[in-house]
């Protein structure tokens, strides 16, 4: 039996945690003496290098959800677990190509900047800072629910106490340090992230002789799927489905707040562009250390012991990690798994507090008109109120399966904050009832259409009718197999035809009398098995249905959006948002003026 | 050297290449990444017999694993591609237009 302390109190990885905590709370000193104006506060002074910027980036979008998650998925699912980490990278080029540049030279903190840059400033940012708050609060709950659960399973603390050291911990990074120490926080938590997953890809790769052709060989005969574990499965099953989730996936990363904030923090668009194609890098060298490791993971440890400490396989990673290089390492790995998302959770509380100080406080409370030293203190009350926030749905949600926020979160950020952020971009006739209504409906329908679907309106709010309609099947299914073997035992006490025919008058007769009872209880037993055949029919269509059939609304609501924007535009031209235009242009593509 | 105005940029013929340049790169850029990314998932969709041949007949491994990995780089190969021909034409229009407008 493979021995494993996960799940019990760990003096290592906290001695390993307690290491990290100390040396960024160093940083957050040493930040908190750089940190006077909204410049430094929300923009670490624009000081930022691209390589810098580049694992910043990398460092916000790597969660401990998806380095354990995905990792994890390889370990269960085998290639499908591949195809959706494909997914999560595809949406690095879009910000280069469509974003960086013109977000970096029209912005001056947050997005809402560049979508109020030619058109009215107060209804623009209350609808931005409305999409950005609503995608960091979702992705925040996720976030802290995973968060108390991993570090239950790694630290063996409880759910609550770990929760509230992570959101105390996040808040004093921002308050003080703002995005100076964020950025540095980011930074090292990907630089320790790597450098772990790297030792640990080059552990498992030495088990298999340096040879990922071995690796995939073993995988395929260590699991109940043999073969099958290398080709994919039922991931996509449908393919409207897997585009819709595709396109939200693609087009949300160039949506979040926290990510889109890290553009103003290197000193041009040049650096801006540079660091994306950093982060890109990174992030495309991250996942395929963790498929490697979900691989690894699955030969090494075996799926029965990864499904058996959690069944979602998250603990995958750290097992293989401990299998290979015991306590010390896994002591390691598990803090740097907490460390991420502390980082996590600061990046998105800055984004955030960002929304609710720039956009709403002073962008639409007090017109544009507020000192530095009054904006940073309003950022600060707003992000020890959104750590509050966070902390207490954290525990509010405890046990819920919070999955599904992560993929609302990338909706609404492709649906409410893109469509808005591009039209302002490219478009001319882009006016503001325009883009109030975009983003307005982007959020609504992603919403509504999540809670529509089968992700919620069946597999959550109608949980308990699942269940029972899946024992009823499984009941039926169980009996329909019990009938089919007592239908295959009475047909081998028949005597053959052929035996039959070579039968004495007297022997034949009493043969033919014994097949004909027999065939008699045959068919009495095939009604029996028609009728569950029937009843499980009806126990199928008592099965709860979805009103909206995709598992991810990202199709529909972003379609939505960008249709509602145009055609709101259109039919109100603003001249003098049109006029403007020019000057925005001039901006977006020289830099001259850009802050 | 005489001074453009701000105003004037717009209609200068270094500004409108650029501006329709980077528009231009940008736009194939972002259909060859769309491309790339939903031809991955129509193959897992509707081509699996195809990404479940195996490379060599005594291996495991099937040809969808350097396919997927193969999508991840190659979308790093875009962003490299994009920022190679930033750094050597783009750069080089934005500097002259700046030149011309007196910084």
């Amino acid at each position: 039996m493979h021995q494993t302390i996960i799940g019990q109190a760990n003096p290592v990885a906290v001695a390993f945690f307690v290491l990290f905590v100390i040396s960024t709370l160093v940083i957050t000193w040493w930040a908190a003496k750089r940190t006077r104006t909204t410049k430094d506060f929300y923009a670490a002074g624009r000081s930022i290098t691209g390589f810098q910027n580049g694992l910043a980036l990398a460092g916000d979008y790597m969660s401990a959800a998806s380095f354990l998650g995905i990792a994890g998925l390889v370990s269960t699912k085998g290639y499908d677990g591949l195809i959706y980490s494909v997914g999560w990278l595809v949406g690095w080029p879009i910000i280069m190509f469509l974003i960086s540049e013109p977000l970096r030279n029209l912005g001056k903190y947050t997005f809402a900047d560049v979508v109020a840059f030619r058109l009215q400033q107060r209804p623009i940012r209350a609808a931005a800072a409305a999409g950005s708050l609503v995608v960091v609060l979702t992705y925040l709950i996720a976030q802290m629910v995973g968060a108390g659960t991993l570090i239950k399973l790694m630290f063996g603390l409880p759910f609550e106490l770990a929760i509230v050291v992570t959101g105390a911990l996040m808040i004093s990074y921002v308050i003080f340090g703002g995005m100076v120490a964020t950025t540095w926080v980011q930074i090292i938590k990907a630089g320790l992230l790597l450098g772990g997953a790297t030792i640990l890809v080059i552990l498992t790769l030495g088990k298999f002789g340096w040879s990922y052709a071995e690796l995939f060989k073993q995988a395929a005969s260590a699991t109940p799927l043999g073969q099958k574990f290398l080709e994919p499965g039922g991931l996509v099953t449908s393919p409207v489905d897997a585009f819709s989730l595709g396109l939200a996936l693609m087009f949300g990363t160039a949506g979040l707040p926290h990510i889109l904030m890290r553009f103003y923090t290197v000193p041009d668009a040049k650096t801006a562009r540079r660091s994306v194609f950093y982060a890109t890098g990174f992030i495309g060298y991250f996942y395929i250390l963790t498929v490697t490791i979900g691989f690894g993971a699955a030969v090494l440890v075996g799926q029965k012991v990864i499904m058996g400490i959690d069944a979602g396989g998250n603990m995958a990673g750290p097992l293989l990690a401990e299998a290979l290089g015991g306590n010390i390492f896994l002591g390691f790995l598990s803090a740097v798994a907490f460390a991420t998302i502390l980082a996590v959770v600061s990046g998105l509380t800055l984004a955030g507090a960002s929304a609710l100080s720039h956009d709403l406080y002073v962008g639409v409370i007090r017109r544009g008109v507020a000192n530095e030293k009054e904006e940073v203190k309003v950022a600060k009350i707003a992000t020890v109120g959104l750590g509050i926030c966070a902390i207490l749905l954290g525990i509010l949600f405890k046990g819920q399966n919070v999955a599904f926020l992560v993929g609302l979160t990338f909706a609404i950020a492709a649906s409410a904050n893109f469509p808005a952020l591009l039209m302002s971009i490219m478009w001319k006739k882009f006016t503001t009832y325009g883009a109030v209504t975009s983003i307005y409906t982007g959020l609504i329908v992603a919403v509504v259409l999540l809670i529509l679907s089968p992700t919620v309106w069946v597999d959550i709010m109608q949980k308990n009718e699942v269940a029972k309609v899946n024992a009823q099947v499984k009941e039926i299914t169980v009996a329909a197999a019990a009938v089919d073997t007592q239908i295959a035992d009475l047909q081998k006490q028949m005597v053959s035809a052929d035996a039959v025919a070579k039968m004495k008058k007297k022997q034949k007769a009493a043969a033919e009398k014994k097949n004909a009872g027999v065939q008699a209880s045959v068919s009495a037993k095939m009604q029996e098995k028609d009728a569950l055949t029937a009843k499980k029919k009806e126990a199928d269509a008592a099965m709860p249905k979805a009103i909206f059939p995709l598992r991810n609304p990202g199709l529909f609501s972003m379609a939505a959006a960008f249709l509602i924007g145009i055609l709101v535009s259109l039919m109100n031209p603003d001249k003098e948002a049109q006029e403007k235009f020019d000057a925005e242009k001039v901006r977006e593509y020289v830099g001259i003026g850009a802050e | 050297m005489s001074k453009l105005k701000k105003e004037d940029i717009l209609n200068d013929p270094d500004f409108i290449k650029l501006s329709s340049q980077k528009n231009t790169i940008s736009i194939i850029l972002t259909i060859l990444e769309l491309v790339l990314y939903f031809g991955f998932i129509y193959l897992v969709a509707e081509g699996k017999p195809f990404l479940s041949q195996k490379m060599s007949p005594d291996g495991a491994a099937t040809i969808g694993i350097p396919i997927a990995v193969g999508t991840i780089l190659l979308s790093w190969v875009f962003t490299g591609i994009y920022i190679w021909w930033a750094n050597v034409k783009y750069d080089e229009l934005v500097k002259k237009v700046i030149e011309k407008v007196g910084g």
